[in-house]
């Protein structure tokens, strides 16, 4: 009988042998306009905390978002799946697929939009990456369930950097 | 806009929030359906804050478009078909 890990137990592991022992579920990273800088750097850094808590992340996005990722990580150590937003959007609505926990990066309308359907359509828990120079404005606009971690940070990521990691939305 | 700009439509609404674009479907057409997100008008999954509002007016549908540079475009599109289609999920 496979013995339940809690997270402390989990982490040992993985330092230990450099990998988690078992996947805790699958992660998606909702991308928006990468006009924001902040973008590429913060997916890149909770990609690879979720790798290292043992979620598998997916990330969608448009061309452009999807791009600057793959380009900045050609040998893949962080990225893995990626996908256009509009097939991704329509696998979960098809009930073709889904994921256990769903990231939607917001700095504008659109992102609001975005996180309000994926809460709709998928049973993962949604979090709210909010960003940029109105940050504030798109927080109050947030009235369905999610979990929001929210900063001012547009060329300085480490403002977003720190939301994250006091909420440690990649624990188990 | 995708699969959107091989069709022709016309723009009603730019450079509003998605709740704007609903309030106005609702404010401007006497027949309107709400959906949920995810729902598929042409072929497109509706992106948007449920309810999302479609608004029919003869063979015309009035619906949002959303994408993530540009934001939410309202369009108004004419196909007899699609229109009685969504006649039939009138309450």
């Amino acid at each position: 009988m496979a013995e339940k890990w809690n997270y402390t137990q989990r982490q040992e592991l993985v330092n230990l042998s450099g990998e988690p022992p078992t996947s805790l579920g699958s992660a998606l990273l909702v991308l928006g306009c990468p006009q924001v800088p902040v973008q590429t750097s913060i997916a890149l850094y909770l990609i690879n905390r979720l790798k290292k808590s043992g979620f598998v992340p997916v990330v969608a996005g448009n061309k452009a978002a999807n791009t600057l990722l793959v380009i900045a990580d050609p040998d893949r150590h962080y990225l893995g799946e990626v996908m256009d937003l509009d097939r991704a959007v329509a696998m979960i609505t098809e009930k073709k697929r889904d994921f256990d926990r769903c990231f939607v990066f917001i700095h504008n309308d659109a992102g609001i939009s975005y996180a309000a359907t994926m809460g709709a359509i998928s049973r993962a828990k949604v979090f709210t990456l909010v960003y940029g120079e109105h940050y504030d404005e798109l927080v109050k606009q947030i009235d369905f369930p999610c979990t929001i971690i929210a900063a001012k940070a547009v060329h300085n990521p480490l403002p977003l950097k720190k939301a994250l990691d006091e909420v440690t939305p990649w624990a188990a | 806009m995708g699969c959107v700009e091989s069709m022709n439509y016309e723009i009603l609404l730019r450079d509003q929030s998605f709740k704007e674009c609903r309030e106005y479907v609702r404010q401007h057409f006497k027949e309107y359906i709400d959906v949920q997100p995810g729902f598929k008008v042409f072929d497109i999954h509706l992106i948007g804050i449920p309810p999302i509002a479609i608004g029919l007016e003869n063979d015309f549908i009035i619906f949002p478009y959303t994408k993530p540079c540009h934001g939410t475009f309202l369009l108004r599109m004419e196909d007899t078909a699609e229109a009685a289609r969504l006649r039939t999920f009138k309450k």
